[in-house]
């Protein structure tokens, strides 16, 4: 097949898989069950994307490790977007010097 | 509802958004860049691979992407790999869908699904009242840049960036997710138990003999849904809190939290 319109194809399907909640769920659920459910959904998923993947993406497992820790207090402590990012970035690059 | 007075203008809304989408943008060029070199490995040319980030922002779901159009599968696979790779922006658009104003007109639901990502949802998903769309804008305007300029920049210069560089520059995505994170999970004990039960589960997805074999984002999907769903019928949302509280807090409290309180 095409590339395009391979690309096309898949654009498509990927844009109704975000679309379609959103245009449908236009009330506020009245299950309580549901919207308590999808409350905690981003804390679980972030949660489950974060740890171990974080480890793995350094050069040695110790450099993830050590930058998971750097996240974990800095966002502890400031909650700042940036100052986390950057702080596990910082640690991360250092640590991968050795 | 509508005619509360906002905390904060549409502005202001935007102008945070892309301040905070800075990071996000760091990290989608890291990464982007690294699918870049994939891209062009397979035989994509520039315009190719960034339209597919463009179209796609995904990451996981254009690496599938490109193991697709590798193999020149055929429409059926390629509709049931997207679905089933991409399935957990579908829980997130449900998510979302609770965190936008039943008066928001309708129009912004068709731009705000394009940013549902993991790194824009997470944001959007952490304010405290309902969404105002243009602080997802003003993410997604920065941080789709980033991913698509990346993308483009991996395919056209492949290896000028050490890979410590770019291994740096992505662990700051999920620098950004602890800092959605942690800040709620050190003011309620319950959400903590939460993140620190879905980190441990995660881990063991990873190491357990079958359960390692499941790729990342069905992991992602089955944990999500069975840890979420235990803890709604654990410890349902107030009707006075959570969701339910939306426009009172809009009024009440000026400053979304960004976790530093």
């Amino acid at each position: 097949m095409n590339t395009w319109l391979a690309l096309a194809i898949m654009i498509l399907t990927v844009y109704l898989i975000r679309l379609l909640p959103l245009l449908f769920l236009r009330k506020e659920l009245k299950s309580r069950w549901l919207r308590s459910f999808l409350h905690y959904v981003p804390y679980v998923t972030l949660a489950v994307m974060t740890f171990p993947a974080i480890i793995e993406a350094g050069e040695t497992p110790l450099a993830g490790v050590l930058a998971l820790a750097a996240g974990l207090v800095t966002a502890w402590i400031s909650g700042d977007l940036f100052i986390v990012a950057i702080s596990c970035c910082v640690v991360m690059f250092v640590a991968g010097l050795f | 509802m509508k005619d509360q007075i906002k905390p904060m203008t549409a502005g202001a809304w935007l102008r945070k958004g892309l301040i905070d989408g800075f990071p996000i943008c760091m990290g989608y060029f890291a990464v982007a860049f690294a699918l870049g070199i994939a891209a062009k490995r397979i035989g994509m040319s520039w315009a190719q691979a960034g339209v597919m980030s463009m179209g796609l922002v995904a990451s996981a779901g254009e690496f599938a992407a490109l193991v697709l159009l590798e193999s020149h599968a055929g429409v059926l696979e390629i509709i049931s790999t997207c679905i089933v790779v991409n399935l957990r922006y579908f829980l997130m658009s449900c998510s979302l869908s609770q965190k936008l104003s039943p008066d928001l007109p309708l129009y912004h639901r068709f731009f705000l699904a394009q940013g549902i990502t993991d790194e824009i949802f997470g944001l959007s998903a952490a304010v405290d009242s309902w969404l105002t769309p243009a602080y997802t804008y003003g993410m997604m305007i920065i941080s789709i840049f980033g991913w698509t300029l990346g993308t483009v920049l991996g395919v056209l210069v492949g290896n000028i960036l050490p890979p410590s560089v770019t291994a740096a520059l992505s662990v700051s995505l999920y620098g950004m997710f602890l800092a959605i994170i942690i800040p709620p999970a050190k003011k309620d004990r319950f959400i903590g138990a939460l993140v620190a039960l879905s980190m441990l589960c995660s881990w063991l997805f990873s190491i357990l003999p079958v359960l390692s074999k499941i790729s990342t984002g069905f992991k992602v999907i089955i944990l999500t849904l069975a840890i979420a769903g235990i803890a709604a019928v654990v410890r349902p949302i107030d009707e006075n809190s959570g969701t339910g509280e939306k426009s009172e807090d809009t009024a009440g409290h000026p400053e979304t939290e960004g976790g530093a309180a």
